[in-house]
């Protein structure tokens, strides 16, 4: 079966590498800094003993106060897996840093998000709406849209 | 097993191929003569067999025994209508064998399922595409109100917003038995329309 790393483990392996990045860590996750999030996802990708080489999924939830968006890596190598997550703050002009660069699955649900959520992902070679039609008025999943 | 002489294997015996050739000339030789077309009754049964009926009651009856329904089944309600045309429910006996892959070829669209605002223009556009005379039946509570997402941003609240209905089958989904019924329904409406049109009326105001 596929192991859970914990999110302190992962967390203190990443403070190492980029010191800073880290805003906080439990059993299940760790929270990145937005600006960190595409070197901490590289190096997640890419270092020997974690090589994370699967997106399972990105989603995003409304805090009202702030947005967090969502990723679950695995690594189909190691048969481990991680979530990790990056936080906005404010209700507009919201960006994330686009990681379809490291995982082409990223495509379509970064779009979905930013259709549904109003998240743009800075650096998506396609960033528009994928569900809704080109001029719908709001962003539909966000608590305050009624 | 060890095969000895693979050629004994793969070509037949000469008796057999005697026989064969016997057959053969018996055929061609009791097949001279070419076979005779029996059909003398042919002028006689034209004489017996004509019948006197209404043009609207033939060509309705040519068209509600093989509405061709159109793949056009956006959501679950889809899974019924496979269950319909499946062999336990029998679709095919209602002459839907077909489930039309091309609009050009169907007859009647089947709304089975929620239609959002983004699909909308391409039912308008199949419904546009189907050959006259085309009927609808609104399959399900989202296909006839939208159901439980009726108040959705995405969702059309009824298949009536976009194209013209015939006939309703509430449910979600329906029991199968419900749309036969609704099937049936349908075929006693086209038995009652007018094929011909009362040409005066093409004139006055309606």
């Amino acid at each position: 079966m596929t192991v859970a790393l914990s999110g302190k483990e992962i967390a203190s392996q990443i403070e190492e590498k980029f010191p800073g990045s880290v805003i906080e860590s439990s059993q299940e996750s760790l929270v990145v800094k937005t600006d960190s999030l595409l070197p901490v996802a590289a190096y997640l990708k890419d270092t020997d003993n974690l090589k994370f080489d699967y997106l399972n999924y990105i989603t995003a939830v409304d805090y009202y106060s702030y947005f967090e968006v969502v990723y679950q890596l695995t690594s189909l190598e190691h048969n481990h897996t991680v979530v990790i997550k990056t936080r906005c703050h404010g209700r507009e002009n919201l960006s994330v840093p686009s990681v379809t660069g490291l995982w082409q699955g990223a495509d379509f649900q970064e779009r979905e998000i930013y259709d549904l959520m109003g998240i743009k992902f800075e650096g998506h070679p396609n960033m528009k709406r994928i569900l809704l039609w080109e001029g719908f008025q709001g962003h539909p999943l966000r608590k305050d849209y009624l | 097993m060890e095969v000895s002489s693979d050629r004994e294997y793969i070509y037949s015996s000469t008796e057999l191929d005697r026989y064969e050739g016997q057959v053969i000339e018996e055929l061609k030789a009791s097949s001279q003569e070419s076979i005779p077309d029996p059909d003398e009754w042919l002028d006689e049964e034209l004489k017996r067999n004509i019948l006197l009926t209404t043009v609207d009651a033939v060509i309705n009856w040519a068209r509600r025994s093989s509405p061709w329904t159109v793949i056009c089944f956006p959501a679950c309600c889809g899974i019924e209508v496979m269950g319909v045309s499946g062999p336990r429910f029998d679709l095919p006996r209602f002459g839907m064998d077909i489930l039309r892959a091309s609009p050009r070829q169907a007859d009647l669209m089947i709304t089975a399922g929620t239609l959002t605002w983004k699909m909308a223009p391409n039912v308008r556009r199949v419904y546009n595409q189907m050959a006259e005379p085309k009927w609808v039946i609104a399959m399900g509570a989202c296909a006839i109100s939208g159901g439980i997402f009726a108040s959705s941003y995405s969702v059309v609240p009824g298949w009536n917003k976009i194209i013209p209905v015939d006939v309703y089958v509430p449910g979600c989904p329906p029991r199968p038995e419900a749309l036969i019924h609704g099937i049936r329904m349908l075929q006693r409406k086209i038995a009652r329309t007018p094929v011909v049109p009362d040409l005066p009326q093409l004139f006055t105001e309606r």
